[in-house]
């Protein structure tokens, strides 16, 4: 008996086996990668090389919820326009009912139970997409300032929130460890993009063309120029090289 | 005035009414490269005053404003209700609604919900971009919409409409539209009635929206 025909059967050992398949979706779509800095998070995605007659500035793999809100997702494409605009249309309304706008992790739960809702219904296949939600958090009690938070949501409708993340590809799990040995508490915006981006290095071929950069500070978000973009490739290449040919001690090391 | 009629037909519904008077008074005005609107900042019901510091018009995106008049609770709710969406369809296209396409939207928004849930509000859309140059639109709680050079809504039109037929000319500076307006206030404060004793003057231009202080020049 196949216990993968529709999701609201669970397995005998306990799978449930759409889910899972939709994650292996997720595997399929191009990598993007979340290293939260200590005032800022960048997030850098895999820019998959793109027809020639394509207008490259209609594929936006990263994209804006709202003024404060910047999400990045992996997996398939249409299914992240449908749930994104669920969650733009979600965060405008709760502007408009309670006159403020809505945490990041308010936000990272809805689009997160919506992920679920779609795991429990009869009818309807999960939503084929991680996201990587980047953004400032309200100001504790006592405290002046928001946190820069970086949310992650999977295709089973869970949120969780982490230091840097990756989501997409068939290497995540070992891009994982290669962010959790470089990365560093309070990382400066330099050092944090220099991260994600050589990451990212470990997955695409070498050159800004191949990957789009975004940072979100705590009052805009800008994405990187190419020529920009270059230059840090051109400094990690660099060290990688001088890491390989003497004893140096310093460098980044890939490995 | 009349409390909404009744209809024997049952298909026709009740028309909005102006069981209590709208007494807010807006104006605007278009000059060469902005769009000025002005809304008075009483807050009242019937005989009662709650507030003089009422601001009536929002910032609907960076080209466009709009002051909106009638009931609180009508007005507030619309004039939110619209911004939001303004500020969605932004960010769902990735740029900004043109000025005639966010008139119309707000008209069709008060047209579509006439035989429905009227909402009791006028409205005053002002805006600017550097193509086109400054705009006004008119829209009324019948969902008439106007594209108009100057316009009134309340009783205030009976004075100042006047005042803009005599003196607003095309293509005016701000200096000189700021001028317009402080006729328009001395007028209403010998003339009308009511005490409306501030204001809330906003400009939309290449900068965007905001709010300036005549009373203070």
């Amino acid at each position: 008996m196949s216990y993968d025909r529709a999701i609201t059967v669970f397995s005998p050992d306990g799978h449930l086996f759409q889910v899972e398949y939709a994650m292996e979706a997720v595997r399929r779509g191009s990598t993007a990668v979340g290293v939260r800095g200590s005032d800022c998070v960048v997030l850098a995605v895999e820019r998959r090389a793109l027809a020639k007659l394509q207008d490259p500035r209609t594929i936006r793999k990263i994209v804006t919820v709202d003024d404060r809100c910047t999400l990045a997702f992996a997996g398939l494409t249409a299914d992240a326009r449908v749930l994104l605009q669920k969650t733009r249309v979600e965060a405008q309304t709760y502007r408009l009912t309670c006159e403020d706008a809505p945490s990041m992790e308010y936000l990272a739960r809805f689009i997160a139970r919506t992920q679920q809702k779609y795991t429990q219904r009869g009818g309807v296949r999960p939503f084929g997409i991680a996201t990587l939600l980047a953004g400032f958090s309200d100001p504790e009690h006592g405290e002046g300032e928001g946190k820069p938070v970086l949310y992650q949501t999977d295709p089973a409708g869970t949120h969780s929130s982490w230091k840097a993340q990756v989501i997409g590809g068939r290497n995540s799990k070992s891009l994982r460890e290669f962010l959790e040995k470089g990365y560093e508490d309070g990382m400066k915006e330099k050092e944090a993009v220099k991260l994600a981006v050589q990451a990212l290095l470990e997955v695409v071929d070498s050159g800004a063309k191949n990957m789009e950069v975004c940072v979100i500070r705590r009052n805009e978000t800008i994405t990187m120029e190419e020529k920009d973009l270059d230059e840090v490739v051109k400094e990690i290449e660099s060290e990688a090289e001088e890491g390989k040919k003497g004893g140096a001690t310093a460098a980044s090391g890939d490995e | 005035l009349d409390f909404s009629e009744h209809s024997p037909d049952s298909q026709v519904s009740t028309r909005p009414s102006n069981s209590f008077v709208i007494m807010d008074s807006l104006l605007g005005f278009v000059g060469g490269d902005f769009a000025i609107l002005a809304a008075d900042a009483n807050a009242a019901r019937s005989i009662l005053v709650f507030k003089q510091d009422e601001d009536k018009i929002v910032p609907l995106s960076k080209k466009m404003a709009m002051a909106a008049s009638g009931a609180q609770g009508d007005r507030v709710q619309f004039s939110e209700y619209i911004q939001k969406n303004i500020v969605l369809n932004e960010l769902r296209a990735g740029f900004p609604m043109s000025c005639v396409a966010t008139a119309n939207f707000v008209r069709h928004e008060i047209a579509s919900n006439l035989r429905r849930k009227p909402y009791n509000v006028n409205c005053l859309l002002g805006g600017f971009e550097a193509a086109k140059g400054g705009c006004l639109y008119y829209v009324d709680y019948f969902g008439t919409m106007h594209k108009m050079n100057f316009a009134c809504h309340g009783h205030c039109a009976a004075f100042c409409l006047s005042l803009f037929d005599r003196h607003w000319k095309p293509n005016m500076t701000l200096d000189e539209g700021k001028e317009l307006m402080k006729k328009c206030f001395t007028e209403l404060k010998v003339r009308y009635l009511l005490n409306m004793p501030k204001f809330v003057v906003k400009v939309v231009d290449a900068n965007g929206v905001h709010e300036i202080d005549l009373a203070a020049e």
